[in-house]
């Protein structure tokens, strides 16, 4: 299905541009150009279809959901919904703050905050069209158990402590609903919007991480990554993910550096650590974050999702290198 | 003369949605007062929870991303 750009970045590598195959240059060049070209058009096509689809989810419609039910719901309810959630991260904190008002335990919230830049799931059909589905899946498993455990856990250490004051004090008025128009040309506006919003925004990501991933492929050999992050070498994980802590990219962003490092033969539990770290920790979220959050809570919120990237990436080495 | 308020605390898709409406309501020749609020807790005690929020004469008409050109001329013409 993909042939297409195959061909594409051949004609204009090899042809046009006159670089040799197999020569450093030219790899990376092909890379940047094939992957450039299939991302962005997989990308336009995805976010068109899921704009489409979920033209009805929205924040405080979640927030109506999942308040006043049990936390044997509400947990899996808030990823799995936090998956599928578009919205802003300026969102964050009134969100933050209005799931709370809405008597929504810190756990719950947090495990949708966890899940939704994780699981964005744009990333994740684009996962799937260029690795696999069940890359892709393996992706959404993480991200959904990491959220819940996460959750769990600051709500477990009784974490609440560490909210701001002010948080707890705040009284909403009546929450405005968005008014989603249904219709199939309200939809159609709203998909084609989307894909103006969204791929006006991460752009810039995506072609970054499509130059570094060019870089891996055309200049790094793979014996580089055999050394340093063979399945055997336990260290490789940790470093993954801690190489992802000050590096922040749209989830999106990071797959053409994915799909280079499994070219590479980087095993996919340490391919998977980094791509979670990159993706969840980042530091302009904790920045916004840090509105409603002491700096404890964020700490440990980091640390949290550091431990538990590093446990799956152990855990899918062992299933699957 | 139309009171518009943005609800949100200053990034990018709220600064846009800012612009946007003023420009729309520029070109259209319509008189708009348009303000913003970008203190966290003054815009949830609006019920605001997605930002950017837009409101039109003291009701909120839309919430949680940056509206369509199209969306900004009905509000601006009702």
């Amino acid at each position: 299905m993909f042939v297409i750009f195959t061909l594409l970045a051949d004609f204009l590598t090899w042809r046009v541009f006159g670089l040799a195959p197999g020569s450093r240059l030219g790899e990376a060049v092909h890379f940047f150009i094939e992957d450039t070209a299939k991302i962005f058009v997989l990308l336009t096509v995805i976010v068109f279809i899921m704009g489409f689809l979920r033209a009805m989810i929205s924040p405080e419609k979640v927030r109506q959901v999942v308040s006043g039910k049990s936390r044997f719901i509400s947990y899996p309810l808030a990823v799995s919904l936090g998956a599928v959630t578009p919205f802003c991260s300026c969102s964050s904190v009134p969100l933050f703050i209005g799931f709370l008002e809405a008597g929504i335990p810190l756990g719950v919230t947090m495990a949708f905050l966890i899940a939704s830049p994780m699981i964005n799931e744009v990333a994740v059909v684009l996962l799937a069209a260029i690795l696999g589905w069940k890359v892709a899946a393996l992706y959404v498993a993480a991200g959904l158990i990491v959220g819940m455990l996460g959750g769990l856990l600051i709500e477990a250490l009784g974490l609440e402590k560490w909210v701001e004051d002010y948080v707890w004090q705040i009284r909403m008025g009546k929450v405005a609903m968005p008014r989603a128009d249904t219709s199939w040309k309200g939809r159609l506006a709203f998909a084609r919007h989307e894909v103006k919003e969204i791929v006006g925004r991460i752009w810039k990501y995506v072609l970054l991480g499509i130059a570094v991933g060019a870089f891996l492929h055309g200049f790094v050999p793979a014996s580089f990554f055999a050394r340093y992050a063979a399945a055997n070498n336990p260290f490789a994980v940790p470093m993954a993910a801690i190489i992802g802590i000050p590096l922040y990219s749209s989830a999106s962003g990071v797959i053409p550096v994915v799909e280079s490092l499994i070219g590479k033969g980087v095993p996919i539990g340490t391919v998977l650590a980094l791509m979670m770290s990159v993706a969840a920790i980042s530091l302009p979220e904790m920045i916004i974050l840090r509105k409603v959050l002491k700096t404890p809570l964020i700490a440990t919120f980091t640390a949290i999702l550091f431990v538990s990237f590093i446990m799956v990436g152990y855990l899918f080495n062992m299933l699957f290198a | 003369m139309k009171e518009i308020i943005v609800y949100g605390s200053g990034c990018k898709n709220c600064q846009n949605t800012k612009a946007l409406i003023r420009r729309v309501a520029d070109e259209l020749g319509i008189e708009a007062n348009i303000g913003e609020v970008t203190d966290t807790v003054e815009i949830m005690s609006a019920g605001v929870m997605s930002t950017p929020g837009v409101a039109v004469d003291g009701q909120i008409v839309h919430t949680g991303s940056h509206p369509s050109r199209e969306q900004v001329e009905e509000w601006l013409r009702s």
